[in-house]
């Protein structure tokens, strides 16, 4: 399987929908806050469960301190008849990267990808910390703004950025999530008031970390003449990869993320000026500057319309909403290409790039 | 840290490392799930009927799982229903709260389509068997709270067994 579907049947992101991102779900589990996000992804195709035929889904039991709750969560598809099923432990992206290859494949014509994360029951910097290594890193509890502040402040020593450009990039995110009605946090203040913030964990203040957010998000993916019937422009994907780096912090140049310069190769991404719109995994601010740097996006290139995850950062969610908003500027015509991230791990630690664009690799739309 | 040695005790190895764990959840019973708690702190089983396929389930968890939709209609059951399997528990372990051999069963209410687990008293525990009727013994109204804990245990009611066609879809 090559990343680029050139080999395979051309596959579209032909519907997506996400929650209201909030900072605490009170009341409803997470089949509940499932359940509309599924209604309303299917609705806008006009499909129904029966019409799927394969689903996946991204979910952490650490999230929510619960065993197989990614078992339970299917309750809000019901899975009967008995249905092709998957489940990845990572962010919904992931998912949508499984999904994407059984329709490549040709192993189903669609696809439901769903993902759900509540950040707020447990007590989040402590969970993120044990994704490090068990013997040297975790036992020292690192939280996630520790580790993101020290990359930060790689990228200060080596004179790429300052910090007036990580609150430069969290004026812009917030201002632009304005208009997004699903986001969280959103504010029009300038980059110079933000640099009257405290710091959190120096050299990062409050403004340049993500929102702790509960949500839910889906996409439809169809293969071939199944998403033209479904979707007037679907919004094809051209080509998706994902890569990794070590997890021994200290082996890696913090200031690059070369796994998504790997991912983007991969992908296909040959002319970043092409691309009118990015959607990027960047919880922290500062890190929004080195995936810039990393796939080689000017100034040309629209970032993070929808305010990105600064404006809302559901775990195991915020990536699948990357491609679903990506794949929505495609759909509503207002982009012809468009590149999605999604990111995992302490600092960029994982990359994927998804490419989408309106017409199908190697063939019309 | 245990097994270490002292600091600046030279040459020894370090051959041990605790790390201990613990993280605190706000576990969200979720809106259907609630309302159950809530009825049980009042001495009720309360349920949610599928609009599809009107199966009623017990606990609820707001969906139907073969429809994947809302389970909207509340519906309150009564106190009986019907053993559908059962296990004679013969281990003893810490913090057991009940003598050995004791029963654990599920017990599926009268008109629920969803049996869950209750502990049978007042038969010894070789009488027990699939088809038996039971009743839901609750604590003392005082006591009663949002917890399984609400019901003490369900006893025989002395009615005949249950036909195995009633309930053999629910073992």
């Amino acid at each position: 399987m090559t990343a680029q579907s050139g080999g395979g049947r051309p596959v579209a992101v032909v519907s997506f929908a996400q929650s209201p991102q909030v900072r605490r779900e009170d009341h409803r589990n997470e089949v509940e806050m499932l359940m509309p996000v599924v209604e309303e992804v299917f609705s806008r195709v006009g499909v129904t469960k029966n019409d799927i035929g394969f689903v996946c889904s991204g979910s952490s039991d650490y999230l929510v301190g619960a065993p197989f709750s990614f078992v339970s969560a299917l309750d809000a598809v019901g899975a009967w008849p008995p249905m092709r099923e998957s489940h990845v432990e990572m962010d919904g992206a992931w998912a949508l990267y499984e999904a994407w290859t059984m329709l490549v494949a040709g192993d189903a014509d669609t696809a439901l990808v769903y993902c759900f994360g509540r950040s707020s029951p447990g007590q989040l910097e402590k969970i993120l910390s044990l994704q490090l290594d068990p013997y040297y890193l975790a036992p020292l509890w690192p939280d996630p703004t520790a580790l993101a502040a020290l990359q930060a402040r790689a990228l200060l020593d080596a004179g790429l950025n300052s910090e007036e450009d990580f609150a430069e990039v969290a004026a812009r995110s917030r201002r632009q999530a304005l208009s997004n009605p699903r986001a969280q946090l959103a504010w029009d203040r300038t980059a110079d008031e933000l640099m009257k913030d405290d710091y959190v964990v120096a050299p990062l203040r409050l403004h340049a970390l993500p929102p702790i957010t509960d949500g839910a998000a889906a996409v439809v993916l169809a293969a071939g003449g199944r998403a033209r019937e479904l979707c007037e422009r679907p919004a094809w994907i051209t080509g998706i990869d994902h890569r990794i780096e070590t997890h021994a912090l200290g082996a890696r140049d913090l200031t690059d993320s070369p796994s998504t310069r790997l991912a983007a190769e991969g992908a296909g991404l040959a002319a970043p000026a092409e691309v009118q719109v990015a959607e990027l995994h960047a919880p922290y601010a500062h890190q929004e500057l080195i995936l810039r740097r990393a796939l080689g996006l000017g100034p040309e290139v629209a970032v993070n319309p929808s305010g990105g995850a600064l404006a809302a950062n559901a775990l195991m969610v915020a990536g699948l909403i990357r491609i679903g908003e990506a794949a929505q500027r495609v759909m509503d015509g207002s982009a012809r290409r468009a590149l999605a991230h999604a990111t995992s791990g302490p600092c960029l630690q994982q990359n994927l790039v998804c490419l989408l664009s309106d017409e199908a690799a190697g063939g019309g739309r | 840290m245990s097994g270490a040695t002292t600091p600046g005790g030279a040459g020894e190895q370090v051959t041990m490392l605790d790390a201990p764990i613990h993280i605190d959840y706000a576990f969200t019973a979720g809106l259907a799930q609630s309302r159950f708690l809530k009825g049980l702190s009042e001495g009720r089983f309360l349920g949610q009927r599928c609009p599809r396929c009107g199966k009623v389930y017990v606990p609820p968890r707001g969906s139907c799982p073969t429809d994947g939709i809302p389970t909207t209609d509340e519906v309150e059951l009564g106190n009986t229903g019907t053993v559908t399997t059962y296990c004679v528990v013969n281990v003893p372990f810490q913090g057991q709260a009940v003598e050995i051999p004791y029963i654990c069963a599920q017990v599926l209410l009268d008109g629920a389509n969803l049996a869950f687990m209750g502990l049978i008293q007042e038969i010894p525990a070789d009488q027990v068997r699939m088809g038996m009727r039971v009743e839901a013994v609750w604590v003392a109204p005082e006591e009663l709270g949002p917890s399984m804990a609400s019901v003490r245990y369900f006893r025989p009611t002395g009615e005949p067994d249950a036909e195995y066609d009633s309930y053999k879809e629910y073992l």
